[in-house]
């Protein structure tokens, strides 16, 4: 066994990511915070700090200091460990996800990515169905009625829109024929899916929204109507991890939205021959474009009903799903 | 002991530990999670087996979609914790016969079967192979679409019992 390229060299990439996606979450809470503020007209958080740049940690620091409250209603074990689920999912995704070319670092030819398999899209997949586990886990063992049904709307949601997010893949799949990152990011030279799959980005932008619990879609924890649905009884540092695991999981989900549509770590056209480490600039600028997204979607849209929600869902997304799905199996079958 | 040995073992445990406690959970939610871990072993077996697309289908479709399925309904039809449920009824000597004869079958053909171990490697491009052999007519072309008929005849099914009259 090599021990440098074997075992220390993926050890580095592994805590290396989880740090820089342990910040990103931070400080997208205070991101949001102050680009919704903006487009509300406040200022947002700015005493702690210039430009309130320290409340990421400040808020850290009260949550792991508040007392630790299990309510004695809960299912004491699942309750605990509903959070965590939540959170471990988010950082697991991350693991396929490649954010740069193969480099030299220090002597050494590394790839910048955690983990190339094969199926790299599938896992992207499975690791989001676990995660919804933590929602629909932590609303059950809370035993309160809003937490529940909280719960039972993530159930929902979830089983309608991995369908949809599946089949708007299924079309990236066809056109890239393979299911590894990597090389649907090498596909993607030239030109970024985004112009082959105008639909198919924009349905999977929609069923990611929905399937991560962003608003509009925020409707396991609608705090008019469930009081924060599914995390009602959480507090302290428990609460804190769920609020974390959402906010890493938009940086994520950004991630997954610039690898498969926006060409990932390329640059979209006809400029060849990038510095591979301002390959890897270019992706964090796109992520950090589709997180604008985020939160000026956030800041633009009301929440939508439930009912309608999923009639939306099963009525009108999944047929359009399987048009763009139809349409770009006769493109590639036939051209 | 080498470490597949160990992931093995630790595998094992959780696959076989979800089962039991999918049958002695009183606690109906409880059994299902159980499942969920059971299917989750499974899918770590076939990562070991470097069967990476089963893995992630195991995961996609029984974890993913049939234990959600499952959970959902739960929480649907039951009182939340309050519902403990008897893991045991008066039939539990006619269900001792048949596990034992399954069991006792299942030993039987597996000590007969020569099991064949091969040194060739996974090939590359192992999904698009698996892709051409489902809808290849030398394959399992015929096993795939029967598979859709029977699925759209469920779908078809659920709907018909769903429908508002």
């Amino acid at each position: 066994m090599d021990w440098v390229a074997d075992f220390w060299i993926p050890l580095i990439k592994a805590v290396v990511v989880v740090l820089v996606l342990l910040l990103g979450g931070a400080y997208m809470t205070w991101g949001e915070r102050k680009i919704c503020a903006r487009f509300q007209v406040r200022y947002g958080p700015n005493r702690a700090g210039p430009f309130g740049i320290l409340q990421p940690l400040a808020d850290a620091v009260k949550a792991i200091f508040k007392e630790e409250i299990v309510p004695n209603h809960v299912d004491k074990i699942i309750y605990v460990m509903a959070p965590g689920i939540s959170f471990a999912a988010v950082l697991i995704t991350f693991a396929v996800i490649p954010f740069g070319p193969e480099v030299d670092l220090f002597g050494q030819r590394v790839g910048l990515w955690v983990g190339d398999i094969e199926v790299g899209l599938l896992f992207l997949l499975a690791i989001a169905a676990l995660g919804s586990y933590g929602i629909v886990l932590g609303g059950w063992s809370s035993n309160n009625k809003y937490s529940l049904l909280g719960a039972l709307r993530a159930a929902a949601q979830m089983i309608s829109y991995e369908l949809i997010l599946g089949i708007s893949l299924l079309a990236v799949v066809l056109l890239a024929g393979s299911l590894n990152l990597r090389e649907i990011v090498d596909f993607q030279g030239t030109w970024p899916l985004l112009v082959l799959q105008p639909l198919g980005f924009l349905i999977f932008l929609i069923a990611i929204l929905a399937e991560s619990n962003r608003s509009p879609f925020d409707l396991p924890e609608t705090e008019n109507e469930l009081v924060s649905g599914f995390m009602t009884e959480y507090g302290g540092i428990k609460f804190a991890l769920y609020f974390i695991a959402e906010y890493t999981a938009m940086v994520v989900n950004s991630a997954i939205v610039v690898t498969i549509f926006l060409g990932g770590w390329k640059w979209p056209a006809l400029i060849s021959d990038l510095h591979p480490l301002a390959g890897v600039g270019l992706f964090l600028a796109k992520v950090l474009f589709v997180l604008f997204l985020y939160v000026w979607i956030r800041a633009s849209i009301p929440r939508v009903r439930f009912d309608k929600f999923m009639r939306f869902s099963w009525k009108f997304m999944l047929p359009l799903a399987f048009v763009n799905l139809l349409a770009t199996a006769a493109v590639v079958a036939f051209l | 002991m080498t470490v597949s040995q160990v992931v093995f073992i630790l595998l094992s445990i959780a696959a076989l530990g979800g089962a039991l406690g999918v049958v002695f959970a009183r606690n109906l939610f409880r059994a299902a999670l159980a499942l969920v871990l059971s299917f989750v072993g499974v899918a770590g077996f076939y990562v070991l087996l470097e069967a990476e697309f089963l893995a992630m289908v195991q995961i996609l479709v029984y974890v993913g979609a049939i234990a959600i399925l499952i959970i959902f309904a739960i929480m649907l039809s039951r009182r939340m914790m309050s519902s403990e449920t008897q893991p045991w009824n008066e039939q539990w000597v006619g269900a001792v016969v048949v596990a034992a004869a399954l069991f006792a079958a299942l030993v039987f053909i597996l000590s007969r079967v020569d099991w064949p171990a091969t040194e060739a490697q996974v090939p590359a491009d192992s999904i698009s192979q698996l892709g051409q052999a489902l809808v290849s007519p030398d394959f399992y072309v015929l096993p795939f679409e029967v598979a859709s008929v029977l699925l759209l005849v469920a779908l078809v099914g659920a709907v018909i019992i769903a429908r508002e009259q």
